[in-house]
């Protein structure tokens, strides 16, 4: 059995929404585990029924060994971030690091002590003597940090932590919290709806929809391997292009080409995805792209435009490369890096 | 800085007000420094006079009563432990109870609340023969613990209290049970800091309440030595005065100066949290 279980687990709510279904999943110990899946697919409801803070309708969870169905939250020892920190606003951020260590009937010596160390890691030293209000969003996130932290506990929770900050504390904050659970070493859990947050933190990341985990793998497994086209259209920015199309006799007729040899005997009706970056300019290329707009990132320039029959397209390419609006590009798939997918049930089938 | 003319207008009426409440008051002061005799020939006074300390004194320790045996300053005593009893209980089983109302999800939360909410129209004037059953089926007339009692129950407060705590984001019990908090710990840790400025509020309020209660005490007191202010204000000096009915109308207005002591005291000692809980909000 690994470090944190969750067996055949749902959960539905008392109005009767079903926020869960039957959801398995297994972490070891110290992996950073993120939940990513657009707003109400259930990320939190998960995480909170690890934290304890739902009722588990069904199935089990194990941490450490121990089921923790029936197992109080304050008895659980799981630590958790909130989107707005939660932070004790009539405490000042000593006190709010060392509320739980207090209640964990900690003597005064060893109190501070944790909570010196946790500031000094976090560099929240200088304010220890401030009440939360008078912190900037980021001093706030630390501060939540740093009181799970000082508390060691068994699995770290985060609900999108980050979605309150501005863009580029972000972005900071979101190496810092990398950095620090390495250098920890606590198994985590982290929630966000946002793919790249999602792809950079994760050791393991699970893709949730409508209460269900679609596919889970390191961030690179989901990227080039994506099982659904939920995945496929979820993970990756810009999102995957998708052309409608008829697969048979192992060739594939999409919307003014063809690609043959497919590699399977699925037959019907077929989403065709290609990622934007799998795409390069090329004569006689199997795509004609028409350019509508070219916005330069520096590092890459991302092409939108039209096909043939008027369908939206996107096109990366390296940003050195100068594309003239109202052109026309003609384009070809890299290496066979297409994803074809059962329209019906949106199961990949290549 | 220019002044408007609605400035001035605003002025003008804030003044007027603060007149209407302090010329009274000060009316009473000044009053309550002359002879009985004085007032009675010549009218209220606007003037200090020279029977101040005469006066005070024999309001406090004068001997008043049937029995001659209650002072005034007993009864400020006696009103001032039963407001606080009041106030103190008052305050505390509110916020117990709208704890226990907001954050304990039981199925008869919301109908136990109205309940609650429908005493309202049931004041203690609307209940008192059957609560002053009650009370001395207990035996407790003639007691602190009679006068305080069936007082403490407060919609009110509660109504307050819950309105309050609803306000109190659902992550910051997530984030104290995840601490370690439990039940018990939330409420003093958490509600009860954060509430400060209401409790504050609720008590000065409850303890005015508590202050003023004549009906009451008049029928739950037979012995002089639980009597309260109010009751005094109406009780004592009425009666004749060595043989000649005089009303003493110098000390009843030095009696009315000394019993708005207890409450000022109580605001001026809370208005520091009161005020500091208005400006700097913690939420
Ligand atoms: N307390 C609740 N009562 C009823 N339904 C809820 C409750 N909380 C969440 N839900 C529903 O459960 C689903 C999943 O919610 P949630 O886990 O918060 O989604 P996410 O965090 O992925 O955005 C949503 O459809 C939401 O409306
Ligand atoms: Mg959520």
């Amino acid at each position: 059995m690994s470090f944190l279980d969750l067996k055949n687990v749902t959960k539905i709510y008392p109005n009767g929404t079903k926020a869960v279904h039957e959801t398995s999943l297994s972490i070891d110990e110290g992996e950073f585990m993120v939940f990513v899946g657009p707003s109400g697919c259930g990320k939190s409801t998960l995480l909170r029924m690890v934290a304890g803070l739902e009722d588990i309708t069904e199935g089990d969870i194990n941490l450490d060994g121990k089921l923790m169905n029936e197992v109080d939250p304050s008895e659980r020892d799981v630590a958790m971030v909130f989107q707005n920190y939660a932070l004790y606003p009539h405490m000042n951020v000593y006190n709010n690091l060392a509320y739980g260590l207090k209640n964990r009937g900690i003597d005064k010596e060893t109190i501070e002590q944790k909570v010196n160390d946790a500031a000094k890691l976090l560099q929240i030293s200088d304010y220890l003597q401030r009440k939360p209000s008078m912190l900037s969003g980021g001093q706030r996130q630390r501060v939540a940090m740093g009181r799970a932290i000082v508390r060691n506990p068994k699995i770290f929770l985060f609900d999108e932590p980050l979605s309150n900050l501005d863009a580029k504390l972000r972005i900071q904050m979101r190496l810092e919290i990398k950095k620090l659970q390495q250098k920890v070493g606590v198994t985590s859990i982290f929630v966000t709806h946002d793919q790249v947050e999602a792809m950079t933190l994760a050791d393991r990341l699970a893709v949730i929809n409508n209460g269900i985990i679609e596919q889970l793998g390191t961030p690179i497994e989901i990227y080039d391997n994506p099982k659904s086209l939920f995945v496929a259209g979820f993970i990756g920015s810009p999102q995957m292009n998708f052309l409608d199309g008829n697969l048979k006799n192992k060739t594939l007729s999409a919307e003014g080409f063809e690609i043959k040899d497919i590699n399977s005997d699925f037959e019907g009706e077929v989403t065709l995805g290609i990622r934007p970056e799998h795409l390069s300019q090329s004569e006689n290329g199997l795509i004609s792209l028409r350019v509508e707009l070219v916005e330069q990132l520096g590092s890459d320039n991302l092409v939108y435009g039209q096909l043939k029959n008027k369908k939206d397209f996107c096109y990366r390419c390296p940003g050195n490369q100068t594309i003239e609006k109202g052109s026309n590009l003609s384009l070809n798939i890299d290496n066979n890096k297409y994803y074809i997918f059962d329209k019906s049930t949106g199961k990949r089938v290549n | 800085m220019k002044i408007k003319p609605l400035q001035i207008i605003a002025h003008i009426i804030l003044i007027l007000g603060v007149l209407l409440m302090v010329v009274p008051i000060w009316i009473s002061f000044a009053s309550s420094s002359h002879d009985s005799v004085t007032i009675l020939t010549e009218g209220m006074k606007f003037h200090i006079g020279d029977q101040l300390a005469r006066n005070y004194n024999e309001v406090l320790n004068e001997k008043g009563g049937w029995s001659e045996e209650v002072t005034a300053a007993k009864m400020f005593i006696n009103s001032f432990i039963m407001a606080l009893g009041i106030a103190t209980l008052k305050v505390a089983i509110s916020a117990m109870s709208a704890y226990a109302l907001v954050y304990y999800r039981f199925k008869l939360a919301v109908p136990i609340f109205w309940l609650i909410f429908i005493t309202l129209l049931v004041p203690l004037e609307v209940r008192i023969f059957p609560s002053y059953k009650i009370v001395s089926d207990l035996g407790l007339t003639n007691s602190y613990t009679g006068l305080i009692l069936p007082l403490v129950a407060s919609a009110t407060a509660t109504f307050f209290f819950r309105q309050f705590y609803k306000t109190i984001p659902d992550e910051l019990l997530e984030s104290a049970k995840l601490d370690g908090a439990n039940g018990w710990s939330f409420f003093i840790d958490f509600l009860v800091p954060l509430s400060k400025t209401m409790i504050a509020a609720m008590f000065i309020f409850m303890f005015v309440y508590g202050y003023s209660q004549y009906l009451w005490p008049l029928i739950m007191t037979t012995a002089e030595e639980y009597w309260t202010v109010v009751m005094g204000m109406k009780i004592i000096y009425t009666e004749s005065y060595e043989g000649v009915a005089l009303p003493r109308t110098a000390e009843r207005f030095a009696y009315i100066i000394l019993s708005m002591i207890p409450p000022v005291l109580v605001v001026v000692f809370l208005q520091k949290w009161f005020i500091k809980g208005l400006i700097q909000t913690e939420k």
